[in-house]
């Protein structure tokens, strides 16, 4: 059977009523291998679509936990190649989540070639400016990959509307202003934030950061179209005394939040 | 396919490639920036803090006693290590400061290697009533425990920094994750002229108040323009304040030294154009020191001013146009001109600062007396005495 596309999974969820769940897990961590287990264990728990994250050394929008996961990462000598091998092997529609150093040092041309040619389905780049993509927009349209932005609630509307403009596959909504982690509880901020990207977008919106338990989810499943969790995964493979135990951990918090997003409509 | 208008480049170089949350706080800076920079009162208020605040102008001292250890050439000291709390980081600390209340943020954050910036930056917030918080490495808090204590008895909050390399880079990370957290009610005060735009243009603006005064007091005493200005690099701030005012002067040669540590073929360095790559670093396009994956490596030097793996857009920018020139000076060719200006002028510069007047040797003899060599003595020692009395084997 054929991978589905990204365009089907959201609306597959969307005929389901629900949102789609996608699954952080950063190749390489925490070990090569130990990255594919973890990614089947999370499609094992129901998650939609994977974002793979490369690895690197100045990763300034995101919180500690995904810091150290990315620095087991690269003591593991986790390169585009290898992020390119994780990519291969997810039987779900997935993503890389890269910062744009590793990009450009690959080359803009050769890593969208790359990406697609195994498989991948786009690119999420948290610091790429729409004003800096030029190269970025070309390569990625003639390789079919799409372009994931993300925007936040400081984005004025006009600002929002030129991104979403760039924007193919989703949009990826913060939930609030500050780096990945889970936090204690949730602001208005996204469902604000959502709420005005409606207005300019009739892209899916997945929002992300900060969101980590059943009920978080269930909450952010009310407005969006995607829910996005990282941290809270890769804290359990950071606790966990072993692969096996982190791959059981890690599917079992992927199925409360599978049922978090079917029940954020359900009454 | 539409482009959008590309601002605060320099050539290929500069620009933004920062997360969408700081795109607003980054056109709001540039709007106080540009508005600030035609204002008559904020340029009034910012000169009366230079002239009764800062003791500007700075002074030109001619090192005629080092001079002859420079092929003769007129050596020209302008004296950036006067200024209150110890170098130029004063020049763009108080702009900033004064845009931070400008734009009505009351807090301000900042990052800091050796702890001169982050002195200046807490020197500022003082003065202007600001809160104060400064992220720096653990391990420069450690090498640099003085400089912690400064900042603390100005009233700043200094947080030591435990990701990564525990340095300057990691620092800025911090800072910059703050920043995204609270960018509504902070203003991120860089300390060099990198980083996403308007950082590299604002930073460079404010210091080129140097590059002003020194070229018209050059002119006064010597009746001419000099040879050459020289600068040490590490992010770039003090050279481009200096080299920007003598850009059009196409005589006037502009050479940067970077921080050769151990030598560039070691690869323990912090020279960013000489031994680096392009690539994107914090925000901004230009030389890095990355491996062939694109992650930063670690730099090194004995000054943690120029220990940073990445340089100002507009450096990269005059190099690749043969506008500037850049060359790296070791640890110990730095070591040996700081001892040198210490014995034959007393006058005990920053290690940064050694790295540009190991330079002078070199250039001077080069050109031989005649030449007229600016050097910026960009900051003085008194931060470095613990590690220069280490590295002479003088007993504390």
């Amino acid at each position: 059977m054929d991978k589905e596309s990204l365009a089907q999974v959201f609306a597959r969820a969307k005929s389901e009523n629900r949102a789609a769940l996608i699954g952080y897990m950063p190749a390489g961590f925490p070990t090569l291998e130990g990255s594919k287990e973890l990614i089947r264990a999370l499609i094992a728990g129901g998650v939609d679509i994977v974002e793979v994250g490369f690895a690197y050394s100045d990763p300034v929008m995101d919180g500690a936990i995904i810091q150290e996961a990315a620095e087991i990462a690269l003591r593991n000598k986790t390169g585009a190649k290898e992020v390119l091998e994780v990519v291969s092997g997810v039987s779900v529609p997935s993503l890389v989540m890269s910062y744009w150093n590793p990009i450009e040092r690959y080359g803009v041309k050769e890593f969208t070639e790359a990406l697609a040619s195994v498989g991948g389905v786009g690119v999420i780049t948290p610091d790429l400016t729409i004003e800096e993509s030029g190269d970025w927009i070309d390569e990625t349209e003639r390789n079919d990959l799409r372009r994931v932005y993300v925007v936040a609630p400081s984005t004025d509307d006009s600002r929002l509307a030129k991104v979403a403009d760039k924007c193919s596959g989703f949009v990826y909504a913060a939930s609030l202003m500050g780096v990945t982690g889970a936090r204690n509880s949730l602001s208005d901020s996204a469902s604000e934030l959502v709420a005005r990207l409606r207005k300019v977008t009739n892209l899916p919106i997945a929002v992300g950061l900060g969101v980590s338990t059943a009920n978080q989810a269930a909450s952010v499943a009310k407005f969006a179209d995607g829910v996005i969790v990282g941290s809270a995964f890769i804290k359990l493979v950071l606790q966990a005394p072993d692969i096996s135990q982190a791959c059981r951990e890690v599917t079992s918090l992927a199925r409360e939040l599978s049922d978090g997003v079917r029940q954020g409509r359900v009454g | 396919m539409e482009r959008i208008e590309l601002v605060g480049h320099f050539g290929p170089y500069g620009g933004r490639f920062v997360p969408e949350a700081l795109i607003g706080a980054l056109d709001e800076l540039e709007a106080a920036h540009n508005s600030a920079s035609k204002d008559p009162e904020f340029q009034r208020e910012l000169s009366h803090l230079h002239k009764s605040y800062t003791g500007r102008p700075s002074i030109i001292t001619e090192a005629k006693r080092f001079a002859e250890h420079a092929g003769n050439a007129r050596i020209l000291l302008k004296r950036e290590d006067l200024n209150h709390t110890g170098s130029h980081k004063i020049n763009n600390v108080l702009g900033q400061a004064l845009l931070t209340k400008r734009m009505g943020k009351k807090r301000i954050i900042a990052e800091t290697g050796a702890g001169q910036h982050g002195v200046a930056s807490a020197t500022a917030a003082a003065l202007l009533g600001l809160e104060c918080v400064v992220y720096m490495g653990e391990e420069d808090t450690k090498r640099q425990s003085l400089n912690v204590a400064r900042m603390k008895l100005l009233g700043a909050t200094v947080i030591p920094v435990t990701t990564g390399s525990k340095t300057l880079k990691d620092a800025i990370n911090e800072a910059m994750r703050d920043w995204v957290t609270n960018v509504s009610t902070t203003h991120y005060l860089l300390g060099t002229v990198a980083g996403p735009h308007p950082f590299p243009t604002m930073v460079r603006d404010f210091h080129r108040i140097i590059g002003i005064e020194a070229r018209q007091q050059v002119l006064e005493m010597t009746g001419r323009l000099p040879d050459a200005v020289l600068a040490c690099v590490g992010g770039g701030s003090n050279a481009i304040g200096i080299f920007h005012p003598f850009i059009d002067d196409a005589g006037v040669r502009l050479i940067g030294l970077e921080a050769g540590g151990a030598g560039v073929e070691s690869g323990k360095h912090a020279a960013t154009i000489v031994g680096g790559t392009p690539g994107v670093l914090h925000g901004t396009r230009s030389y890095l020191l990355q491996d062939s994956d694109g992650q930063t490596i670690e730099s090194h030097s004995i000054s943690a001013g120029l220990d940073y793996p990445g340089v100002g857009p507009e450096h990269a920018y005059l190099h690749d146009i043969g506008r500037a020139e850049y060359r790296a000076i070791t640890d110990d060719q730095a070591m040996h001109a700081f001892s040198l200006l210490s014995k034959s002028e007393g006058i005990i510069p920053a290690i940064e600062t050694a790295h540009a007047l190991a330079g002078a040797l070199q250039v001077g003899n080069e050109l031989g007396s005649g030449a007229i060599l600016l050097i910026n003595l960009s900051g003085r020692g008194d931060k470095d005495v613990q590690t220069a009395a280490q590295y002479f084997g003088i007993p504390l």
